[in-house]
């Protein structure tokens, strides 16, 4: 294992600190919803990373565009994600005039 | 760590991936949320070098387009007309992090003690289609061939994605003026025009005497 040289290993580890960095935005950002949404695309990002470097570097003989493809269905799935909760956003600021997470006790679960 | 051996490649990775690490640092630790959206479209630009680097080319494009061009502009557009204290988020911010640190550096040390040495690949093979069509017609054969089913599940999600957030969010405004066509056409004479037969009870004024009137 060298340094110098680029390989697989690099991409997936890059992917995994950028995961565990969005783990620990979601522990710091408790309160901000907006913050936690935009954590959870930073996890998308990082499963996406691995997803191509491995569509990269798998043999020629193996299934090589699928990586590719499933990234291209998971850049449509958040994207509908982020549209969804961006709108209950706007609607649970419009009713409670707070986006505080810690606040949002109503159903007492 | 840098050995004498290392490429243009690999600098550039290390480059951009200590960008892509800073940025997504200051995403969750930024003071104000519009500072994070803006940190979280720098993470996604640098991600889509990082693409170009793995030759995934038009996946690096879309990243762009739909990332920063329509998702972040959305969160720039929401974070922008809620009208939110951000001060409150900050108290006790730092209170959750010796444990969040802790289980982030656990995770990230896991993966890379993993990873690094299980993944050694450093060849990546090279396709003499990919060279000769190009990633984005060698995608685009894909996702309309093999892949055609899910493109249009996908397309539908994306209908019902717009349509439940409108259906979220819109409101009807009140202090608005407005007729509904359908209720128009169906009023009939009878609702609007009473008829009211009544007998003439008024006397008929009499004829006008002669001479009167007259100067």
């Amino acid at each position: 294992m060298s340094l110098g040289v680029l390989s697989l290993g690099h991409f997936l580890t890059l992917g995994g600190i950028l995961f565990a960095l969005s783990v620990i935005g979601i522990f710091l950002n408790r309160r901000n919803l907006i913050v936690l949404l935009m954590a959870i695309e930073l996890m998308l990002l990082a499963v996406n990373m691995n997803f191509v470097a491995f569509s990269h570097y798998l043999p020629m003989e193996a299934d090589r565009m699928g990586g590719q493809v499933f990234v291209f269905f998971i850049l449509t799935v958040a994207a509908a994600e982020s549209a969804i909760g961006l709108a209950i956003l706007v609607v649970l600021f419009r009713n409670r005039a707070s986006i505080a997470v810690d606040q949002l006790d109503t159903l007492k679960g | 760590m840098a050995s004498i051996t290392m490429n243009n490649t690999t600098a550039l990775f290390y480059v951009f991936s200590a960008v892509l690490l800073l940025a997504s640092f200051r995403v969750i630790t930024a003071r104000s949320t519009v500072h994070a959206a803006l940190f979280l479209v720098l993470a996604f630009f640098t991600a889509s070098c990082l693409w170009m680097l793995l030759s995934a080319e038009f996946l690096a494009i879309t990243l762009v387009l739909v990332y920063v061009g329509a998702v972040m502009v959305l969160f720039l557009f929401v974070v922008m007309m809620l009208d939110i204290n951000t001060d409150s988020f900050r108290e006790g911010f730092w209170k959750h992090f010796p444990l969040a640190g802790l289980v982030g550096a656990v995770i990230a040390l896991e993966l890379a003690l993993v990873l690094l040495p299980g993944f050694a690949v450093t060849q990546a093979p090279v396709d003499p289609a990919l060279a000769k069509l190009g990633n984005t017609r060698m995608l685009g054969i894909e996702i309309y061939t093999k892949y055609l089913y899910p493109l249009q599940i996908a397309a539908v999600l994306l209908l019902v994605a717009i349509i439940a957030a409108i259906a979220l969010t819109l409101r009807k405004r009140k202090d608005s003026k407005y007729l509904d066509p359908g209720e128009q056409v169906k009023a009939r004479k009878e609702d609007r025009v009473r008829i009211v037969k009544m007998d003439a009870v008024v006397q008929a004024p009499a004829a006008p005497q002669k001479g009167e009137g007259q100067p």
